[in-house]
């Protein structure tokens, strides 16, 4: 016994107690019961990794309670660990108590600061039960509870009208992807009787084609929606409204990556269904050009790498559709650690510049903040795909394998990395170098931001040679042979330092580049720039008609019409009737005499003919 | 002459205390209606509560039950307290009002 489930209790304590005290306690106190409890998760996690013997060959489960029970279809509460598992929860914990540590420093002059380590935590309770759980029950719980966290923490911010919207934004559009993961498991339990992963996945390969094809896309479309893939994208770049340290936990490096994590989980339906696997690296390959080309032109840092996280989230999913699963996992973890960094260390140049966002508005930085430079070096090296920086390796096994599956995919792809290291270089040049254009006194962070940053920065380096996740995973995704093909790495690794070169060259060497371009093509321009209209497009073509049709139809027809009309009718009635009858009370008691008077003659005689009729009837 | 006398030998009739019964009680229900003064309406009332003990002795006495009497004892324990209360409500009633008049003790309206 592993006790697996004290992984997500720490957090989940954590919560309880900063969200039921936090109000009265100090800072230090929260501090380290929100940092402490997400630690002692990331301890037990060594601990079963280190006890837990080979789980590639027999994977740790263990069974807590039956949870639902209907004749022959039961749910157990079941948490399992494998190779794939382990991964994910080392990223979870591991970034986790990074950005924990990492935002007792950001937040520490912000309001509310209980209450956002209380979602905080809470959010480490629902991403591990996410990535524990062994059925596609638990693995929805944890789904859905993300989700909510998601919406409360981007909300963080309550009297910030853009920062609600961008909750509600961020929720409802879920809902869309969860409603497709709602159909998906509706169809696997009445196709596979459970709902169970072994059992899923060992009656899989004997069903008919159509049938996983169809509960794939379902689960793709639940996919799309929590890792922010066309066309459900649209919520992630908002949802920059939230405090930074979410930003990184949340929206890229965990709970983003959740679909990832569910269709390789779900690797073996995906194989045995081909067109899905084809729709899956399609829609990830156009979410890679897509949100990359949107990311050239944003001017607001956070907005630049949220759209970053778009793009190599597209790849990910890339590498799933095209049955590179471990690829895809691995670009997971790389990306965990190089745009958890990225953000962190946006946070920590935003605190520099006294809360301004908007890169037109920065600049020089190097002068004042050579940490924060550092580190961002090395993230967006990584990004890039500079050789041997963790994101060369992982974005190259994914091109690897896209190159095997589709040439046409490679091509595109290593044009995405070029714009990638293009922008995220991009957002380097305007924030660091030439002169200081904001306000204030620009300053570094405090060592409790630098820490975490440090830290990721050396995972950022050297985090592809630490982890070789596709050996991990081997057991479970066999690697396939010959992949390596050096000519496609110098190609994608030309590609981004190609890209990185024109970066410097636009925005250092020759500043005034960027706006006679603008200029030549403002008509392309002015489509990128305001990210091809798609909210716009959007707010016409669906939220503008469920608004509309909501208003006449629901609540001026159904609401106001029938159901108002209903209940005030009744009350009317009633009045009216009453209006009547009130008549009879006079006050008068010689009145109310006759009636009593008139009311017992009327009885008997109805008594009296009834009897004299029970008479006639016996006789 | 005849009848007399055998009414003297046989005693009343029953049928004739239920009718004294049930003048008593149409005299009672009348006065209740038609006289104005409360202190009359509530004789009337006491009126009615005796017919009806009248009616009851009276059966108890041809069924050989003794539940009527018993019924006859209730409704005058019940004529005693209600006739306690009911005289004060009179007497609070015209110390407020300074009237006894029924028709003009009607603020029960609205």
């Amino acid at each position: 016994m592993q006790n697996l489930w004290l992984i997500p209790a720490f957090p989940f304590i954590g919560f309880l107690l900063n969200g039921i005290f936090g109000k009265k306690l100090p800072k230090a106190v929260i501090n380290l019961i929100a940092v402490g409890s997400v630690l002692l998760s990331f301890a037990w996690v060594l601990k079963v990794y280190m006890t837990a013997g080979d789980i590639g060959a027999t994977p740790v489960r263990e069974h807590y309670f039956t949870w639902m029970q209907s004749g022959q279809f039961s749910v157990g509460w079941d948490f399992a660990v494998d190779r794939l598992t382990m991964i994910m929860l080392f990223v979870v914990t591991g970034i986790g108590s990074l950005i924990h540590i990492y935002a007792t420093g950001y937040m520490a002059h912000e309001e509310g600061y209980y209450r956002f380590f209380a979602y905080l935590n809470l959010f480490m309770f629902f991403m591990l039960n996410l990535v524990l759980g062994a059925n596609y029950l638990i693995l929805f719980v944890g789904w859905e509870g993300v989700g909510l966290c998601s919406y409360l923490l981007i909300g963080f911010y309550i009297v910030k009208h853009s920062a609600t919207t961008a909750g509600n934004k961020a929720f409802i559009v879920n809902r869309i992807g969860d409603f497709g993961f709602s159909l998906a498991m509706f169809l696997i339990v009445v196709n596979f009787g459970t709902l169970d992963f072994n059992r899923v996945f060992q009656a899989a390969p004997g069903k008919q084609t159509e049938t996983l094809t169809a509960i794939a896309l379902l689960l793709l479309v639940g996919a799309t929606g929590k890792s922010a893939q066309i066309p459900l994208y649209v919520w992630l770049p908002d949802a920059m409204e939230g405090p930074t340290p979410v930003s990184a936990l949340i929206h890229a490096a965990t709970m983003v990556t959740a679909g990832v994590y569910m269709c390789t989980r779900s690797a073996v339906i995906f194989t045995h269904a081909p067109v899905a696997m084809f729709t899956v690296a399609i829609i990830g390959l156009a979410t890679a050009v897509f949100a990359a080309t949107i990311g050239l032109l944003q001017n607001d840092i956070k907005k630049v790498y949220a759209y970053s996280t778009v793009s190599q989230l597209g790849y990910m999913f890339l590498g799933v559709g095209v049955g590179a699963f471990s690829a895809g996992i691995w670009h997971l973890v790389t990306h965990a650690f190089f745009k958890a960094l990225l953000f962190l260390g946006a946070g920590s140049v935003i605190h520099a510049c006294h809360g301004e966002q908007d890169m037109r508005h920065m600049g020089g930085l190097k002068k004042y903040a050579p940490w924060t430079m550092g580190v961002l070096i090395c993230a967006s090296l990584a990004i890039s795909g500079f050789p041997f920086t963790s994101g060369y390796f992982s974005k190259d096994a994914i091109l690897g394998a896209a190159y095997a599956y589709n040439p046409a995919m490679y091509w595109i792809g290593v044009i995405t990395a070029g714009m990638t290291a293009f922008y995220v270089w991009r957002a380097f040049w305007m924030t660091f170098t030439g002169e200081y254009k904001g306000h204030g006194h620009p300053h570094e962070s405090g060592w409790s931001m630098l820490g975490p940053l440090v830290v990721l920065a050396f995972l950022s380096i050297a985090g592809g040679f630490l982890f070789n996740v596709p050996k991990i995973l081997d057991n479970m995704f066999p690697i396939a042979e010959g992949g390596e093909n050096m000519t496609l790495t110098y190609i994608s690794v030309a590609f981004g330092l190609g890209g990185i070169a024109l970066s410097y060259y636009m925005y250092v060497v020759n500043p005034k580049l960027p706006e006679r371009l603008a200029t030549t093509f403002s008509g392309l321009y002015t489509l990128i720039y305001n990210k091809y209209f798609v909210d716009e497009i959007y707010d016409a073509t669906v939220v503008r008609p469920v608004v509309d049709g909501s208003t006449t139809v629901l609540w001026h027809v159904m609401d106001q019409g029938v159901i108002d009309g209903a209940v005030n009718g009744v009350g009317s009635e009633a009045r009216d009737i009453g209006g009547v009858l009130k008549l009879l009370q006079s006050g008068n008691i010689r009145s109310y005499a006759t009636w009593v008077v008139i009311g017992a003659v009327v009885l008997l005689l109805v008594m009296g003919i009834s009897a004299m009729g029970l008479a006639a009837v016996n006789q | 002459m005849q009848d007399a006398l055998q009414l003297l030998q046989n005693g009343v009739p029953i049928s004739w205390y239920l009718i004294l019964s049930a003048v008593l009680f149409t005299l009672g229900v009348a006065g209740f209606l038609y006289r104005r003064s409360i202190i009359t309406v509530f004789m009337c009332i006491e009126l009615m509560l005796n017919a009806v003990n009248l009616a009851f002795i009276t059966f108890s006495h041809q069924h050989k039950d003794v539940s009527g009497n018993l019924f006859a004892f209730f409704v005058m324990v019940v004529a005693a307290a209600e006739a306690a209360v009911g005289l004060a409500i009179i007497l609070t009633v015209f110390r407020n009002r300074a009237t006894l008049n029924i028709d003009e003790i009607d603020s029960l309206k609205n």
